[in-house]
C-alpha cells in the first residue's frame, strides 16, 4: 500500500527515530484503520445509554449536540473559536508518532466542528464547502469513532493553543454523543459497569482484595520483618483511594507496599475500603458526568461510612484529574471531613509532608542500582495541582524521588513537564484492540528516555499513574528496555524506606551482630 | 447613489457587528462551565489569572511557546492592527483626542507591518502542509480580505491620496444621521467596501477568538477545584441522589 510506505518512510529516517519532537509530514489516512471494538447492547444499557443505533440517530446525535452547547461553555466556545493558525498541530503524540492528519489536535477537533458548523451556524448552512461544513453522515460518524478513539484527552494541545483550545473536551464531548446513539467503546464502558457492579475497573470482589492485601502483610513481614498492616473497610482517620491496578499489576503493586510502609511508619489510622475500591473514573474518558458523578459517589460514601477525617488518592493520573477537578464538583461539599486538610489529598503531598518534617527515615542505596527519571504524567501535570502553588505536581513527586535515590536525572527539556508527553495509553485508550496507536503514540516518550538513557544512562522511569505504568511495561520492551523498568514512585520508596524496629534499620545501625562484628574487622 | 449604497451598507454592517458579537458573547456568559477545568500550572489567585490572561491577550504567550513563526507573523499583524484602529478613530471623533494624534504617524506605517503580517500567515497557510491541511477556502479569504483592506488603505494614504476630509465628513454625517458625500475613488470604496464585509463577518466567523479568548475556561480560572466548592448547576444536588446499593461489600 502506498500509504504504508509513505508512513514508513516519513517515520523511519535517522532523525525520526531519535528526535522526540520529531514532526513528520502528514501522510493522509495513515491509522484510518485501527479502530477499537465497540461496546455490547447490556454494557451501554447499564450506562445509561442506548445498546442499539436508533432509527433517528442523526437527530438524536445533533439534539445531544445542542444540548451539550447549552451545558459546557468549553465545548460552545471552542467551536467556535479556532483560528486555525496550526500551533497546535505538531503538539500531539499521536500525531507524532502517526503521521495521520487526523490526528493533529485542530483537525481532530474540525471532525465535529465541521458537523456543528453545518447545523448550527448561517455560513455552515448558506455556504458549507466555503467554510469546511458537512453533513452528518454513517462516515462520519465511523470517522469520530476512529479518531476520537485516538485521543487520549492528554492536554498537551491545550498547553500550547493560544485561546487554550482543550482538544480533550472536544473528544468527550464526541464520545458522548457517540454513546447517545449507542455507538460507544467496548474497554471504557465495560470497565464503568464492573465500577457498578463490583466496586472496581479490575472486578475484584471483595473476598479476593482481603485475600490480597494479606499476602501483602505477609510479604512485607517477610521483607522487613515488622507487621505493616493494610486495613480494609476499618473505621479510620484516612481513607485511601487507590486505583485498583494497584491490587494486582506491576509495578503497581510496589506502589502501594510503599503507601502502607509510609503509613505505618507515620502510625496513620488509615483503610481502604472495598466499595470504592477504585480511584480510576472512566467515565470521565467519555465526558459523562452523570455516570462520573455515580462513581464519584462511591467515594463519598466510604468516607462517610467509614467516619474518616481526610480522603487520600494513591498514584494514577486521570484518576487524581477525577479527584482534584471533580470530586468536590460531583460529590461534594465535604464539610464532613476535617477541614485542615485539602479534600482530597494525593498520596505524594502526604509523603513530602512527612519528609519535610523528617519523620521517615532511607537508606537511599538501596536504590543506587537506578538511575533514574520521572514521567510526568499529563493530567497530574495539566489537569491538577500538588502542594500549595502553581507547579507543585511537578517538584514534589522529584523531590520524593531525590529523597529516597541517589542518582536522578530529567528527559529533554520540551517532553516534561506542563509539555510532557503522554504514555500513549491514556483516555481510555489502554486496551489491546489499540496496540498500534499505543506503541506509536509512546515513541515520542520512548525517545526522549532514550536521550536520558544516552545522556546520563538512565534505566528506570517512575511514574505515579496506573495506567502509564501499564502502558510502558507493555511498549517498553518494543523500545529495547524491560518490562520492568517502569516503577512506581512509592516502589523507590518501599525500597529506601527504614521503617522502625525493621531488620533494615537493626542492618544500618549495627545491632544486627553479623554487621556489627563485620563492621568490627 | 454610491454615497447612499455604503450609508446604509455601513448602517446594516455595524448593526450585524454589533447585535450579532453582543449574541454571541450572550451565549458564552450564560453557558455554565460545570467543572473547574484549566490548565494548569495555573494560578490560584484572581490577580494571578488577571496577570495570566493579560500575558496570554498582549503577549501571546501560548503561542510563543507554541510556534515562533506564527507568533512573529500573529503579533506584527496584531499589533499594527490596534495602532491602525487607534489611528483611524481620527475619522469618528471630532475634536481628535491626544492618543489618537500621537498614535498616527505610528499608524500610518503600521499599515505596512499589518500587511506583512498578513502575507506571513498567509505563506505559511500555503506552504506547511500540516495547516493547509486544517485550512478551508474560508480561512484563506479572511487572510486576503484583510490584506485587501491593508494594501487599499495603504495605496490611499500614501499613493493616491484620498480626501480624507471629505471621507471624515461622510462618517461624521453618518453618525448624525445627516449625511456628506463619499469620495469616489476607487481604493477609498474597496476598502471600505472591504470593511464593511469584516464587520458582517465577524460574529459569524472565527473572528470570535477575539472576543472570546477571555471566556477560555482552561486560561480564565482560578485553580482553586479543591478550595472552592462549585456545584454542576445541571445536576441535582449531592443531597437529593440515591447512591448505587452497595455492590459485594458490607457497607450499609
Ligand atoms: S492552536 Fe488553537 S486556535 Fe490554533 S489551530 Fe490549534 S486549536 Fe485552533
Ligand atoms: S488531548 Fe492530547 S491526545 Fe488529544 S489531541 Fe490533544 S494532544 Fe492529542
Amino acid at each position: 500500500m502506498a500509504e504504508e510506505e509513505k508512513v514508513i518512510e516519513e517515520l523511519t529516517t535517522e532523525e525520526a527515530l531519535t528526535d522526540p519532537l520529531y514532526v513528520p509530514e502528514p501522510v493522509e489516512g495513515a491509522t484510518e484503520h485501527v479502530r477499537s471494538f465497540p461496546a455490547a447492547p447490556q454494557f451501554q444499557e447499564k450506562l445509561g445509554y442506548p445498546g442499539e443505533r436508533p432509527e433517528n440517530w442523526q437527530e438524536v446525535a445533533l439534539a445531544k449536540m445542542d444540548e451539550l452547547r447549552g451545558k459546557f461553555r468549553s465545548f460552545r466556545l471552542f467551536l467556535d473559536i479556532c483560528v486555525k493558525c496550526g500551533a497546535c498541530t505538531d503538539k500531539c503524540h499521536y500525531y507524532m508518532g502517526t503521521a495521520d492528519p487526523k490526528n493533529m489536535p485542530v483537525a481532530r477537533q474540525d471532525l465535529l466542528r465541521s458537523v456543528y458548523r453545518r447545523y448550527f451556524t448561517l455560513p455552515g448552512k448558506w455556504f458549507p464547502d466555503l467554510v469546511g461544513a458537512r453533513e452528518l453522515t454513517e462516515d462520519v460518524l465511523d470517522e469520530w469513532y476512529t479518531y476520537y478513539f485516538q485521543c487520549s484527552e492528554c492536554r498537551r494541545c491545550s498547553v500550547f493553543c493560544p485561546y487554550g483550545i482543550d482538544t480533550a473536551e472536544i473528544t468527550m464531548a464526541a464520545r458522548e454523543i457517540l454513546d447517545s446513539v449507542g455507538y460507544g467503546m467496548k474497554y471504557t464502558n465495560e470497565i464503568i459497569g464492573k465500577v457498578f457492579d463490583i466496586g472496581n475497573n479490575l472486578g475484584l470482589p471483595k473476598p479476593a482484595l482481603a485475600s490480597t492485601l494479606e499476602d501483602l502483610e505477609e510479604e512485607i513481614e517477610d521483607d522487613t520483618g515488622v507487621k505493616v498492616r493494610l486495613p480494609l473497610d476499618e473505621p479510620a482517620d484516612v481513607l485511601l483511594v487507590t486505583p485498583s491496578a494497584d491490587f494486582f499489576a506491576e509495578p503497581h503493586i510496589d506502589g502501594l507496599i510503599g503507601y502502607a510502609k509510609v503509613f505505618h511508619a507515620l502510625g496513620e489510622k488509615w483503610t481502604l475500603s472495598s466499595y470504592a475500591s477504585e480511584a480510576a473514573n472512566f467515565a470521565m474518558f467519555i465526558g459523562s458526568y452523570e455516570n462520573m458523578r455515580r462513581i464519584a459517589l462511591r467515594i463519598r460514601k466510604a468516607a462517610i461510612d467509614l467516619g474518616v477525617k481526610r480522603i487520600i488518592i494513591g498514584e494514577c493520573g486521570h484518576a487524581w484529574r477525577a479527584a482534584y477537578q471533580f470530586l468536590n464538583t460531583l460529590a461534594g461539599p465535604f464539610d464532613f471531613l476535617d477541614p485542615k486538610y485539602p479534600v482530597p489529598q494525593h498520596i505524594c503531598e502526604y509523603t513530602w509532608e512527612a519528609i519535610q518534617a523528617g519523620k521517615l527515615r532511607f537508606n537511599k542505596e538501596e536504590n543506587d542500582f537506578y538511575k533514574v527519571t520521572f514521567h510526568d504524567s499529563c493530567n497530574v501535570s495539566r489537569a491538577s495541582r500538588m502542594g500549595n502553588y502553581p507547579g507543585g505536581q511537578f517538584d514534589i513527586p522529584r523531590n520524593i524521588i531525590k529523597a529516597v535515590c541517589n542518582h536522578y536525572y530529567d528527559m529533554p527539556e520540551g517532553t516534561i513537564k506542563e509539555a510532557t508527553l503522554c504514555c500513549g495509553g491514556g483516555g481510555g485508550l489502554l486496551t489491546d484492540d489499540l496496540m498500534e496507536i499505543r506503541k506509536k503514540g509512546g515513541s515520542p516518550r520512548m525517545k526522549a528516555l532514550k536521550q536520558a538513557s544516552e545522556e546520563y544512562g538512565v534505566n528506570k522511569m517512575a511514574a505515579i499513574c496506573a495506567i502509564c505504568k501499564t502502558q510502558f511495561s507493555k511498549i517498553m520492551p518494543y523500545y529495547g528496555y524491560g518490562m520492568d523498568d517502569i516503577m512506581s514512585v512509592h516502589q523507590l520508596v518501599s525500597n529506601a524506606i527504614v521503617l522502625p524496629g525493621s531488620e533494615q534499620e537493626a542492618e544500618l545501625d549495627g545491632t544486627d551482630e553479623n554487621e556489627a562484628t563485620e563492621a568490627a574487622e | 447613489m454610491i454615497t447612499t449604497l455604503y450609508a446604509l451598507l455601513y448602517y446594516a454592517a455595524t448593526i450585524i457587528f454589533v447585535v450579532g458579537i453582543a449574541y454571541r458573547v450572550w451565549g458564552y456568559w450564560k453557558t455554565p462551565q460545570p467543572a473547574n477545568i484549566v490548565t494548569t500550572p495555573a494560578p490560584v489567585t484572581r490577580t494571578g489569572v488577571v496577570w495570566r490572561m493579560f500575558k496570554e491577550v498582549a503577549f501571546f504567550e501560548s503561542l510563543w511557546k507554541s510556534n515562533k513563526w506564527i507568533w512573529i507573523f500573529a503579533m506584527m499583524f496584531h499589533l499594527s492592527l490596534w495602532l491602525i484602529i487607534v489611528r483611524h478613530l481620527r475619522y469618528f471623533i471630532d475634536p481628535v483626542w491626544t492618543v489618537v494624534v500621537l498614535a498616527q504617524p505610528f499608524g500610518k506605517y503600521a499599515g505596512f507591518f499589518f500587511v506583512l503580517g498578513g502575507l506571513g500567515l498567509l505563506f505559511r497557510r500555503f506552504v506547511v502542509a500540516r495547516v493547509r491541511y486544517i485550512s478551508a477556502p474560508s480561512d484563506y479569504l479572511m487572510i486576503l480580505m484583510f490584506i485587501g483592506i491593508g494594501l487599499s488603505g495603504l495605496l490611499m494614504t500614501f499613493v493616491n491620496k484620498t480626501d480624507i476630509v471629505a471621507v471624515k465628513a461622510f462618517f461624521r454625517g453618518l453618525m448624525t444621521f445627516n449625511w456628506q458625500p463619499l469620495p469616489a475613488d476607487l481604493p477609498v470604496l474597496v476598502h471600505l467596501g472591504l470593511v464593511a464585509v469584516f464587520l458582517i463577518v465577524f460574529p459569524f466567523s472565527k473572528l470570535l477568538h477575539a472576543p472570546g479568548v477571555f471566556f477560555s475556561p482552561t486560561r480564565n480560572m482560578v485553580d482553586n477545584p479543591r478550595e472552592k466548592y462549585r456545584p454542576v448547576p445541571w445536576l441535582p444536588p449531592v443531597s437529593e441522589v440515591t447512591f448505587d446499593p452497595p455492590h459485594g461489600s458490607k457497607q450499609s
